[in-house]
């Protein structure tokens, strides 16, 4: 693919070669089945409750001007690690590894890249993983080799900052039989308008240990339209983590797979919507083998106009007995014109399950601040503990600690308990 | 010395009336213990006081050394000098006792460089284990060591007036014991308690100055420590109203007979519907 002046972002006018190697060949292909797509409608069911409708793509371009990474936000102080890769305005600036047992393939002519965009993702979920295959200009393929043990985070940041423009982050990780690895993905942006379609591929090998920690400080005026997919293989464990506090409208689908017998997918998510801000989550924990678990905990709060939806599915297939499957969302409404949406779903195939599912959307428990404040402390600062109780009863088991701390105390300057000692 | 003044206090709660009009003076160093049978108000009477939310004081006055009570919200109560020993201990997920000691020490403007220590040390004397004081407030404690760790609060905040909502629930003999001879010993250092119970036995290590029956939202009795053990002797009977004065809310007959069945009082008529 060439990077020649591709504005603005009109399918029509893209051209993709696909002689000139086989991801090319992938890409060319994502590209027509894109063209014979349409913008999806919030009513549809998968859209429901997003303002999708207000997106207007002929306001970006599409390339990968590159730049310098400048801030790191929460992750400036993950410096020791196994990998780190860092990618500015859609191209690959940084690409160093620590660790024998990891590898990285950027390049857009490596059998590596080819093979494995698209290796679990092998249809896309919606028209903006279509965009990503046809059109993402920096793929990152990453293997953890069989039965090594990876013991420091591998680190991928994704800055933008450049405005008006739209691009699409792919990541490929492939954690080999009996591997193990610790996988810090950041996305984040200065104050500009821009489009980014992230997609994340995960494959555990059978018996693989991965842990994926997302986190998502996008400026206000960004639509992000994530999906991450992730196939768990045989007696694996894959624990996604996500942490979302920006973005204009900032959406993730989420797709966590047990494919193999034994498999475990624990899906987590800690996220502070404030002024405008939209998050969106849409999360599907499909059982597809028997002894397989799920566990899903998500948490958020909602405060000034800002609003969070979560929509989740459980689907358990017929041949798939002796499976626990758990889901459990909690927002807390902060102030009254902030709003949350929650809704849970089931589908069980199978008679030899156990699932639940939960959900609440309100406001501070009221017995939890009467509490604090009647050991005197100020209804205000008691508001805010109980706030941060919330999430510090998730950050406290965080798969990288440092970033569970840095999370907190994040949340604590937007509670305004930065000046509080705890 | 401080003095808690409770004068002709009317309070309700979802709409229903439950405190009928309670008169009360608690001053520093005494010991006055409120006694009633089920749904006679005392819970309410100290969340009232304390101004939980739902608990609706609609007459009367509360006071401490004359600053009014009941306009003020909780934390400026519990700045004030008065402290609740919750009958049901609230837990409270993700929050320490450590960090919530702290904040209510600064926001008084005391310090709260030594909180730890002081904390370790009444934990110690009370029985609780050390290692509970790093678990977020409440959670998965027993009945027992949650009415210790209000102890423990209440003996490092200092406050002037503490109210004990059932101190004694949920306490086994050892612990109670402890934890009333250190309330005790802080009534010493001036400390006036407002003592909610059913029994006595609490009393038998914090002994009272005066003993209320509260019956029906009103205080239908006041005496010396001696009508505590009468109590336990005799029960509530002769204080309960026979079935036509609880419908006129008339005052009770002090000293009539009872024409309650021990049945209609397991009905609960008054029974607080916030408990």
């Amino acid at each position: 693919m060439t990077n020649t002046d591709l504005t603005p972002f009109n399918l029509a006018e893209i051209n993709v070669a696909d002689d000139s190697n086989a991801f090319h060949k992938l890409q060319y292909g994502a590209l027509q089945r894109a063209r014979a797509l349409e913008l999806p409608s919030f009513e549809e069911e998968v859209w429901r409750y997003t303002q999708i409708n207000d997106l207007d793509l002929s306001k970006y371009s599409i390339g990968a001007p590159g730049g310098e990474m400048q801030a790191r936000g929460l992750t400036a102080d993950v410096v020791d690690a196994a990998a780190v890769l860092e990618v500015v305005n859609g191209e690959v600036v940084t690409s160093q590894i620590n660790d024998p047992n990891v590898s990285i393939f950027t390049e857009l002519d490596d059998e590596n890249v080819a093979s494995g965009v698209g290796s679990v993702m092998t249809d896309a979920v919606d028209i903006f993983a279509e965009y990503n295959h046809a059109l993402s200009t920096s793929p990152l393929v990453i293997r953890i080799a069989r039965n090594s043990v990876v013991e420091k985070p591998i680190v991928i940041r994704h800055a933008t900052s450049e405005t008006d423009f739209a691009w699409f982050p792919r990541v490929v990780v492939i954690a080999e039989e009996n591997s193990e690895a610790t996988i810090l993905e950041h996305q984040v942006s200065t104050d500009v308008e821009a489009l980014i379609c992230p997609v994340t591929e995960i494959t555990a090998g059978q018996s693989a240990r991965l842990k994926y920690l997302t986190v998502q400080e996008l400026g206000p005026r960004v639509w992000q339209l994530a999906s991450q997919i992730s196939d768990i293989g045989r007696d694996a464990h894959v624990a996604v983590s996500h942490v979302a506090f920006g973005g204009g409208y900032a959406r993730a689908r989420i797709d966590t797979r047990m494919v193999g017998s034994g498999a475990t997918g624990d899906i987590g998510a800690v996220y502070f919507g404030r002024k405008d801000t939209t998050l969106d989550f849409r999360t599907f924990q499909k059982h597809d083998a028997p002894h397989t678990n799920s566990n899903l905990l998500f948490k958020g709060a909602v405060d000034d106009r800002s609003r969070a939806i979560y929509t989740g599915m459980i689907r358990i297939e017929p041949d798939a007995s002796d499976v626990v499957a758990y889901q459990t969302n909690r927002n807390l409404k902060l102030s009254d014109e902030a709003w949350a949406e929650s809704v849970p779903n089931l589908e069980i195939e199978n008679n030899d399950v156990k699932c639940s599912h939960a959900s609440a959307v309100g406001p501070v428990d009221a017995d939890q601040r009467f509490y604090l404040e009647s050991r005197g402390v100020p209804s205000e600062v008691a508001e805010a503990l109980v706030v941060r109780g919330f999430f510090a009863e998730v950050l406290e088991d965080f798969p990288i600690p440092s970033i569970g701390i840095k999370t907190l105390e994040r949340i604590s300057e937007l509670l305004s308990l930065e000046g509080v000692s705890l | 010395m401080v003095k808690l003044v409770v004068e002709g206090l009317e309070a309700s709660v979802g709409g229903k009336q439950i405190l009928r009009g309670i008169n009360l003076e608690v001053s520093s160093g005494q010991v006055h213990a409120v006694m009633g049978p089920n749904g006679a108000g005392k819970s309410t009477l100290s969340n009232v006081i304390m101004g939980r939310p739902g608990y609706v004081a609609t007459a009367g006055s509360v006071s401490i050394d004359g600053t009014d009570v009941l306009s003020l919200p909780t934390w400026e109560r519990a700045q004030l000098g008065l402290f609740l020993a919750m009958q049901y201990p609230t837990e409270v997920p993700g929050v320490s006792i450590r960090d919530t000691l702290s904040l209510a020490l600064t926001s008084r403007g005391i310090s709260s460089e030594n909180v730890v220590g002081r904390l370790l040390d009444e934990a110690l004397a009370i029985g609780l284990n050390p290692e509970l004081l790093d678990r977020s407030l409440n959670v998965d404690l027993s009945g027992g060591e949650k009415k210790r760790n209000e102890t423990a609060q209440l003996a490092v905040l200092q406050p002037s007036i503490a109210i004990l909502d059932e101190l004694d629930s949920g306490l086994d003999i050892d612990a109670l014991k402890a934890c009333a001879e250190r309330i005790e010993a802080l009534t010493k250092n001036q400390l006036g308690v407002l003592c909610i119970t059913h029994y006595h036995r609490l009393l038998d290590y914090l002994p009272a100055d005066t003993v209320h029956i509260l019956v029906d939202g009103k205080i239908v009795e006041s005496a010396g420590p001696e009508l505590a053990v009468e109590l336990e002797a005799e029960g509530y009977s002769r204080f309960l109203p026979d079935k036509q004065d609880a419908n006129d809310g008339v005052s009770v007959a002090i000293g009539g007979l009872s024409l309650l069945k021990p049945s209609l009082v397991d009905e609960d008529p008054f029974a607080d519907p916030m408990a």
